[in-house]
């Protein structure tokens, strides 16, 4: 896997979980914006927001990892990655440091790990303190195959 | 700069220009074709050929002067009308031009003319040229001595009555002998000595002798062909100037910024008490409209130019089928940006073509049916209401309906119940279906399965719509209706549910607003489907917060049937007036509740990204004066999913499309189901095992489930009209309507309220998103219905896991 070989990861925080992303592959990340929904789309996507001018689709990666809603007093920060279709935005908790990774303490993810995280989360690197899931942001981005239940 | 390079632009500006008259050249020779005495074609013509064949000659491309040479000869001897323009020498001067085009062409790539054998060609203009009498002396020396006949015809100038038009025409193009002269570069009598020598038979050209000789340098050879060229160019050239399509989209894109910009910045001081901002707003609102429409207009084209290669067309093809097809066209002037114009130009050569080869018939076919024998196709274009129409008529034998409707059931596309219902324009409209020709063979002009589907998803691509007309005997009418331009489209704003949407002008007819009493009096229902009657018309409604699946603020009130039985009083202060958008979405009109109708905004259109582009109703997303983003209706696709058009005339024809759309094709027999008072939902046939009615009195219940002893186990029951939230009509009935369903060996009762039918015919499933125990939606039997998730129901309402059930059933009973 590409990112393996990186060795700085970009962390955040969704549902007290520390999610890392290879800082090549972030673009920015970004306050809340105010989001259009967009009816009948997944329900994970959240809507669209505007990024100086760009329409960026923000998806709510607690929905996407099957993970319990958030609660209304907090709002989600925009982690904007980048992919082939153009940036898109994933919703987080709160956004964590960016870290150096040690590529000896990488493991694949063990396969108790099931549901949605299972399927997004590519491996986990053992930090001192926590577990750095490393998401996915092809898988991540994609919505086509969670419908929502 | 070397010679070399000023040879190189010389080259340049010659491809250039030849190529802009041999474009003009084909329509010339057509028009020809109908008046061949048109003195003004004759000389355009003869000029053009005439200019390529001096610059050629001079460039040193042999093989292009020949040919132009021959072809020049055979021009000015149909000017001087010593010869008669027949089809066959339009033909062999149409071929010439081709040739010219190639070896133009074959200049621009390698730098030379290219060493194709063009003497068949030469011959048979020669051969041409030569029946005639041919006795003059001006002919004499045109045919003879093609190459000196610049020089020598304005040498001799006015001393030849018979040549006066050719020297009229050279009088206009000084010569380059008298050029060189002018600049003193060249001394008359080496001029004459050098055109003594040409005549002498020497092939060279004036220039070259001259140079040969040292009279004078190569370059101002060149000099004097640059002036030549000038000096024959009409005036106008000097006010245009050619400018990169690529910098012209740049500026429109930033001008497209620019209104977006401007939007923005009316909205935030609108409400601003600062005079001399709200006065600097207005000035930059103006500037910016005029500065739109400026740029605009840089890339507003004729849709002429289209038009422009249809005689030629028209001709080679009518000639090669065997038919007579006369061309009209109405409104060439009409402009559209130059993006629409590239987008339109395949599709509208695809109907020229098809009308000739499929709707005019052979011209003893249309004596039998006491038509001229001469077919005629027609173009129009106009503008109306900010859009372009555009369309091609033939006065052939129309669309054989029969045949179609026979042609998409053996096909497969349609079923022949359907096809049965079909009206006349509807089986018309069956020719945009993907896989459908009629042309019983194929020929190389059509029938190769580029069909009507494509050309329709090519226009619905750009914005625009498409329909078709025609009456059996009489003609073909195809209308074309898209919009000037593509970056920048006016949009009407409404809103729904506290969310604005934006649907395009093109697809708008107007506006209805119904006070609540008009509403409750005009708005009825067919079987829960609200109609409105609209000057003695029906319109179906649809409520853009149910298509939307978005929560409602307004009702629409119960008909007054249903309304009897409560206060009017009531009624009329619940319901608010209720606004309806008229929309076209193929031959349908419907109309859109929406809570309120804003005002109309430019709009830049702005492309969703991948993870909501395959929502058929929406066309894309704009951002709004006030920074946020505000979605854009696809009409067409609104129309699908609101069961207004059939799935079956779907635009997921062009394949693009298709890919993009979540569904599955599928000939599976289903169960239809009814639920509630209107709702059908359908379950396949495979998944039923049985259908049972139970009494009421024996459901019994266990962990908060109905049960019902089934069979010597438990039969759990799972409610459609819980799994689809709708209310169900059985509550008060004794007897349930269950249908058994076992997977794993193990049981589930699904309960609706009535078993409508088994419907077997081809189904488009559409997936949903985010309801759970349902598949997706499909139109089966004419109506929308739910597809039912059985594996999903089954496992809600199973008592314990797969494979353990019996043995729980067994002890619990």
């Amino acid at each position: 896997m590409s990112s393996s070989t990186q060795s700085q990861y970009c962390t955040f925080y969704v549902a007290d979980h520390l999610f890392g992303v290879g800082v090549s592959e972030i673009q920015e990340v970004i306050r809340y914006q105010e989001v259009t929904h967009v009816p009948l789309a997944a329900h994970s996507v959240e809507g669209l927001i505007n990024l100086r001018g760009q329409i960026v689709t923000a998806i709510d990666l607690r929905r996407q990892l099957a993970l319990p809603e958030r609660l209304n007093d907090s709002l989600p920060l925009n982690v904007v990655v980048r992919t082939e279709d153009g940036p898109v935005s994933l919703l987080v908790d709160e956004i964590g440091d960016v870290v150096d990774i040690d590529e000896s303490t990488w493991e694949a993810t063990p396969p108790t790990v099931g549901g949605r995280i299972g399927d997004l989360v590519q491996g986990v690197y053992k930090l001192q303190n926590e577990l750095l899931l490393v998401l996915a942001t092809d898988r991540a981005v994609d919505v086509g195959a969670s419908t929502g239940i | 700069m070397t010679q070399d390079d000023d040879l190189a632009e010389v080259i340049g500006e010659f491809l250039v220009e030849s190529g802009e008259g041999l474009d003009a050249l084909d329509q010339a020779f057509v028009e020809l074709e109908h008046d061949p005495k048109d003195a003004g074609n004759l000389a355009f013509v003869f000029r053009t050929i005439h200019s390529i064949k001096g610059a050629s000659g001079f460039l040193g491309f042999q093989n292009l002067e020949k040919v132009t040479h021959s072809a020049e000869n055979l021009l000015s001897q149909l000017r001087d009308a010593t010869l008669l323009l027949t089809p066959e020498i339009t033909t062999v001067l149409l071929l010439a031009v081709d040739a010219v085009r190639q070896m133009l062409l074959n200049i621009e790539q390698s730098g030379a003319d290219g060493d194709a054998d063009h003497s068949d060609l030469i011959f048979a203009m020669e051969a041409l040229s030569r029946r005639p009498e041919v006795s003059t002396e001006s002919k004499v020396l045109n045919s003879q001595e093609p190459s000196t006949s610049q020089v020598a015809t304005s040498d001799q100038d006015g001393s030849d009555d018979s040549g006066e038009t050719v020297y009229l025409e050279n009088n206009e193009d000084k010569s380059v002998g008298e050029l060189l002269i002018e600049a003193g570069k060249a001394q008359p009598e080496d001029v004459q000595a050098a055109l003594q020598a040409q005549l002498a038979g020497d092939p060279r050209h004036v220039g070259e002798i001259l140079v040969e000789k040292g009279a004078l340098d190569s370059s101002d050879v060149v000099e004097a062909l640059n002036t030549q060229r000038k000096e024959s160019g009409p005036a106008v050239n000097n006010s245009t100037i050619r400018i990169d399509v690529a910098l012209i989209d740049r500026l429109m894109n930033l001008v497209g910024e620019l209104v977006l910009a401007r939007n923005q910045v009316l909205q935030f001081t609108a409400n601003q008490p600062d005079s001399a901002l709200v006065e600097t707003t207005q000035r930059l609102n103006l500037i910016t409209t005029e500065l739109q429409a400026g740029v605009m207009k840089t890339r507003m084209q004729p849709i002429g130019n289209v038009w422009s290669k249809f005689p030629r067309v028209v001709r080679d093809l009518s000639l090669s089928v065997g038919k007579k097809v006369k061309l009209y066209m109405e409104g060439a002037e009409t402009e559209l940006d130059k993006t629409i114009i590239e987008a339109v130009k395949d599709p509208l050569t695809h109907l020229v073509r098809n009308a000739i080869d499929h709707g005019i018939e052979a011209p003893e076919m249309r004596a039998a049916a006491g038509k001229p024998s001469e077919g005629t196709l027609s173009l129009r274009a106009f503008h109306e209401g900010g859009h372009v129409n555009i369309e091609i008529s033939d006065d052939g034998s129309g669309i054989d309906s029969e045949r179609i409707k026979a042609k998409a059931v053996s096909s497969g596309l349609i079923s022949s119940e359907q096809a049965a219902k079909l009206s006349e324009r509807d089986a018309s409209a069956l020719i945009f279906l993907p896989g459908l020709t009629t042309a019983s063979a194929v020929t190389n002009i059509s029938g190769r399965g580029v069909g009507m589907d494509v050309v329709k998803t090519n226009i619905e691509k750009i914005g625009g719509v498409m329909d078709i007309h025609s009456v059996r005997g009489v003609g073909t009418t195809f209308r074309i209706k898209i919009p000037l331009t593509l970056a920048i489209i006016p949009a009407l704003i409404v809103t729904t549910a506290d969310n604005r949407y934006l649907i395009p002008q093109v697809n708008l007819v107007e506006l209805v607003r119904l006070e609540a009493d008009q509403a409750l009096s005009s708005i009825e229902k067919i079987h829960n489907a609200p109609v409105v009657r609209l000057r003695d018309r029906l319109l179906p409604l649809v409520d853009l917060a149910d298509v939307l699946k978005t929560p409602k603020k307004n009702q629409i009130p119960p008909t007054s049937l249903e309304g009897e039985g409560q206060g009017e009083g009531v009624l009329d202060t619940t319901f608010k007036p209720i606004n309806i958008v008229v929309l076209q979405a193929d031959d349908n009109q419907f109309g859109l509740i929406v809570d309120e109708v804003l005002d109309t905004e430019e709009i830049v259109v702005k492309p969703l990204g991948r993870q909501t582009k395959n929502i058929p109703a929406f066309a894309g997303a704009t951002i709004m004066g006030d920074g946020r983003v505000a979605l854009i209706i696809d009409v067409m696709g609104l129309a699908q999913e609101s069961g207004v058009i059939s799935q079956s005339r779907d635009r997921s024809a062009g394949e693009a499309h298709a890919a993009s759309v979540v569904e599955t094709v599928a000939t599976q027999p289903m169960l239809v189901l009814g639920v509630g008072s209107a709702s059908r939902a359908a379950i396949p046939l495979s998944a039923v095992d049985r259908l049972e009615e139970f009494a009421r009195d024996i459901i019994e219940t266990t962990g908060g489930k109905d049960v019902v002893q089934y069979r010597g186990s438990i039969l759990p029951l799972a409610y459609v009209s819980q799994i689809l939230d709708l209310p169900s009509t059985s509550d008060d009935i004794d007897v349930l309507e269950v249908v058994v369903h076992t997977s794993n060996g193990s049981s589930v009762g699904i309960v609706c309220d009535s078993i409508v039918d088994i419907i077997d015919e081809a189904i488009k499933l559409q997936a949903t998103n985010s309801r759970p125990g349902v598949t997706g939606v499909a139109v089966i039997d004419g109506r929308v219905t739910d597809v039912l998730d059985v594996d999903f129901i089954a496992d809600s309402v199973r008592l314990s896991g797969p494979g353990r059930s019996k043995s729980y059933a067994v002890v619990a009973s």
